[in-house]
């Protein structure tokens, strides 16, 4: 294979995989409808779809966690059973996982062998998997210290840990489940040199992801899922974002974020000095200092675990802290009984907290008892003194499931049971439609599909041209960068610098969040 | 989507369970060469087929209904009280003081004197074990069976040397006065023709359960503190998020737990036995463990299930009276209940809700 070209005349090589007509159904839930796909050997073919589109059902098939109800595989021309991963691994697939499956208090060598030792005895085997994995390591690049343990390296390298384990049981095809979802800008960088180097090396790769920039970036083909069906296969050179997210979401999508400038007014969010140290005695805060003033949208950007969330959590009431915090002018606690989440409530800050599963809703209480978390003591809510007015809050949570587009519409229904991106609507919906003078949003559309994205970013928007003041934390710079009036870039607990959006670019935000202040070079 | 609907859930689980543990129970019985048609016969006549025998099956379901309805309340903030037992000891020396050295004029006022006396001793039993989880993270259901020793121990060193009736040689209190005597459901149901639950310890405190399923199904479901409650024990880190106070849930819940346990001590203490006894709880407090997980911490669950309960009280009784049935079988039959409905529920619901998600998939097509 030269370049990974992709090969006009089919008869010369077979497709790596070929799957026909493969369909899979839970219950009354149609998950793949009659896809078929080829992927040549030596190429990158990216698998995007929104969350729910069935993508990572279509892979777990044809690494044997599930059974197709009808299709065929075909690996390298053959047709292949794959009953489980045993047999997935022996057709010479290897799977990296969104979330790794290491064992942390093993070392780099002892979680490549894990389940692929020969022998009963475990030193020999050892001996000889140094020596393949040094080997392997050499080849395509990809250095990690065998000796290390997992729990002492970062994610960047334990998904190289995940490569090689794939690579060592040798795996000629490799599928990588949403692998840029817990790097870092750089370290996503440094895995696509990889993927491209393993390509060069004749391997396999099958990327499936929603990120439609990496699909630009790296991959030779695309394949575009909707709801259960393939909807398109496309050279990536002869396709662009735009079409690939109509395709994605089955009508045309606004990628950019339009808004008028701002207009920003008199101070709301006054800190200085603020610092927090965390239950093992780490000071995660290390004198934070910013404003943001009404009508605008300061974002807050940085690698996560720079201090982001602890910024959020101080400022929605969930961590003491000391410093000076003011809202319009006058100082809130830091610490102590009235410093919790319904104090700040009070004092007009609605919180948008950057984990919606475990923080913002009660995925096992229904939409309506959701739309009144954090506000249930309010009279507006009460029948009287003693009992909560359900059925009239019911009514409400029908309304503003409306105004924000929740699908389905139904307040009954658990949390757990509507898609990442009308749970996120729900938290929206609640936070704003309280009108508060400060929202703070912590990843506003982590795991969120194409058509909420250009809702939710919306909604924000509006709130900031009704002169609302807005703190915005996320880890995707794209979204800092066009949704921000101004940006503060955050390195180990402290404000590296603070940027208009207009007049820089990603590759010093970079840079800050790297902890490098270009300035002073 | 929810894999089966809510009926099959909190209906056809706890039969199918039940039935299973039926048959094992049948087995068992055969085995030592009884006849089980005829055991299972005279459990329900014993029980369930003369007033004198729903007289003690309502007996027992009473103490199950206020112990249940602790164990439920707690479990909504995720908090496993197995101090049922201990709270409910005390309780019963709450109700003895307030019975004893109170002049009451009438059971009306008394009944409601040895509520309060009851509730706010088992409460107060509860509140150690809370403020030590709430401050401290000792775990609740470590200091709670701690505490139910402690609590047999006070109510030993308190009767043999404290409140014993004088002259006595049975560790008890004195009987309590006539006015704060409950009527019992014979008092309360017979005519003058027809006597009815003759000789059964069934008194008006039952009713009192019935007010505790409507007063804890009001607090979970409608009101703010039940609204929190519920919140805390599903997620610890959104109730952070919400600003409520893991603390003040946490001993607030345990001292609504412990006072609901206390109050099962106005059944046995004031309404059967009219004296504080060594041992009034006889295991109430850990059957009503099993009674909130059949009742899948529901109100209404938890008086059915504390009905079955009583019904297997009273039959078993029955049993160790009329059979050559051994007593400890009849524990094992109760055992068998509890596993089923209780620890081995996983069995019969994964394949039940494998059955109807296949029904569906038929259905769709």
């Amino acid at each position: 294979m030269q370049g990974g070209r992709v090969t006009e005349r089919r008869a010369t090589a077979a497709p790596a995989i070929e799957l026909r007509g493969i369909s899979k159904a839970f219950g009354p839930v149609q998950a793949n409808k009659d896809i078929s796909i080829r992927v040549m050997p030596g190429t990158i073919h990216g698998i995007i779809g929104e969350n729910g589109a069935g993508k990572s059902t279509l892979m777990s098939i044809l690494y044997g966690f599930y059974k197709a109800d009808a299709g065929e595989i075909f690996i390298n021309g053959q047709k292949t059973q794959i009953p489980d991963s045993q047999a997935a691994i022996r057709a010479g697939i290897g799977m990296v996982f969104q979330h790794f499956k290491l064992v942390q208090n093993f070392t780099v060598l002892e979680n490549i062998i894990l389940g692929a030792e020969d022998g009963g005895l475990l030193k020999p085997s050892l001996a000889k998997a140094r020596k393949s994995l040094i080997a392997l390591e050499k080849e395509y690049g990809l250095k990690v210290d065998p000796d290390a343990l997992i729990e002492e390296i970062g994610v960047g390298k334990q998904q190289r840990v995940e490569i090689l384990k794939a690579l060592y049981r040798q795996a000629e095809i490799l599928i990588l489940d949403e692998p840029t979802g817990v790097l870092t800008p750089a370290e996503a960088d440094q895995l696509f040199r990889i993927l491209a180097r393993l390509k060069a090396e004749g391997k396999t790769i099958i990327l499936i992801t929603h990120k439609l920039r990496e699909i630009m970036e790296i991959t030779d083909t695309v394949s575009v899922m909707r709801r259960g069906e393939m909807t398109a296969t496309v050279k990536t050179s002869q396709t662009s974002p735009e079409e690939l997210a109509e395709l994605m979401v089955g009508r045309k999508v606004l990628l950019r974020v339009d808004k008028a400038p701002a207009k920003p007014g008199a101070e709301v969010l006054l800190v200085d000095d603020l610092r927090v140290t965390d239950e093992d005695g780490v000071e995660r805060l290390k004198g934070i200092s910013l404003k943001v003033r009404a009508g605008e949208i300061l974002g807050v950007a940085g690698v996560a675990g720079n201090g982001q969330s602890e910024l959020l959590e101080v400022l929605g009431g969930m961590r003491p802290a000391t410093g000076q915090v003011s809202i319009k002018g006058e100082s809130i606690d830091l610490t102590g009984k009235r410093s919790d989440g319904q104090s700040r409530r009070s004092r007009g800050i609605a919180h948008v907290p950057e984990d919606r599963q475990h923080e913002g809703l009660i995925m096992d209480f229904a939409a309506w008892e959701n739309l009144i978390f954090g506000y249930h003591h309010d009279p507006e809510y009460q029948a009287n003194r003693l009992l909560m007015d359900n059925s009239d809050v019911t009514q409400l949570a029908a309304r503003k499931m409306e105004r924000f587009d929740v699908r389905p519409p139904n307040p009954r229904l658990t949390a757990k049971s509507f898609s990442g991106g009308n749970q996120q609507k729900l938290v929206l919906a609640r936070e704003i439609e309280r009108n508060p003078d400060l929202l703070l949003v912590g990843q506003p559309t982590r795991g969120v599909d194409i058509g909420a994205i250009e809702f939710i970013h919306k909604q924000i928007i509006a709130l900031r041209d009704a002169g609302k003041a807005i703190l915005l934390v996320s880890v995707e710079l794209d979204e800092i960068m066009s949704l921000s009036d101004r940006i503060a870039v955050m390195f180990d607990g402290r404000i590296m610098g603070e940027r208009l959006p207009s007049q820089t670019d990603q590759t010093e935000l970079g840079l800050l969040m790297a902890g490098i202040d270009p300035d002073t070079d | 989507m929810e894999k089966m609907p809510k009926w099959a859930d909190a209906v056809l689980v706890p039969l199918l369970s039940l039935l299973m543990a039926a048959i094992l129970s049948a087995i068992v019985i055969f085995a030592i060469g009884e006849d089980p048609v005829a055991a299972f016969k005279l459990m329900v006549d014993g029980a369930l087929m003369r007033s004198a025998g729903w007289g003690y099956t309502l007996y027992y379901a009473t103490n199950f209904i206020f112990t249940g309805l602790a164990v439920s309340v707690a479990f909504h903030a995720r908090l496993f009280n197995i101090g049922g037992e201990g709270q409910a000891m005390l309780g019963g020396l709450g109700v003895a003081l307030v019975c004893l050295y109170i002049p009451w004029p009438h059971w009306t006022l008394a009944i409601i004197g040895a509520s309060i006396g009851g509730a706010i001793f088992g409460a107060a039993w509860a509140f150690a074990p809370a403020y030590l989880q709430a401050k401290r993270g000792s775990h609740v259901v470590i200091t709670t069976i701690m505490f139910n020793y402690i609590a047999y121990s006070v109510l030993n060193y308190l009767l043999v040397n404290v409140l014993i009736a004088k002259g006595s040689m049975d560790p008890a209190t004195p009987k309590f006065p006539e006015a704060t005597h409950l009527p019992t459901f014979r008092d309360m149901f017979s005519t003058a023709d027809t006597i009815l639950f003759r000789g059964s310890p069934a008194n008006v405190s039952f009713f009192l359960a019935l007010f505790a399923c409507v007063f804890v199904w009001l607090l979970i479901w409608r009101t703010r503190l039940g609204y929190e409650i519920r919140a805390f024990g599903h997620s610890d880190t959104a109730a952070n998020y919400a600003g409520i106070s893991a603390v003040r849930i946490t001993i607030v819940t345990m001292l609504i737990s412990g006072a609901l346990a206390g109050l099962m001590a106005v059944n046995t203490t004031q309404g059967e036995a009219e004296r504080l006894i060594l041992n009034p709880t006889e295991g109430a407090g850990f059957i009503g463990i099993a009674v909130a997980l059949m009742g899948r911490n529901h109100p209404v669950g938890v008086f059915i299930a504390a009905l079955l309960f009583g019904f297997l009280y009273q039959g078993g009784a029955e049993l160790a009276l009329w059979t050559n049935i051994p007593r400890e079988l009849i524990v094992v039959i109760q055992a068998l209940v509890i596993l089923f409905t209780g620890a081995l529920d996983n069995m019969v619901r994964m394949p039940l809700e494998r059955l109807f998600l296949a029904f569906r998939r038929k259905e769709a097509r």
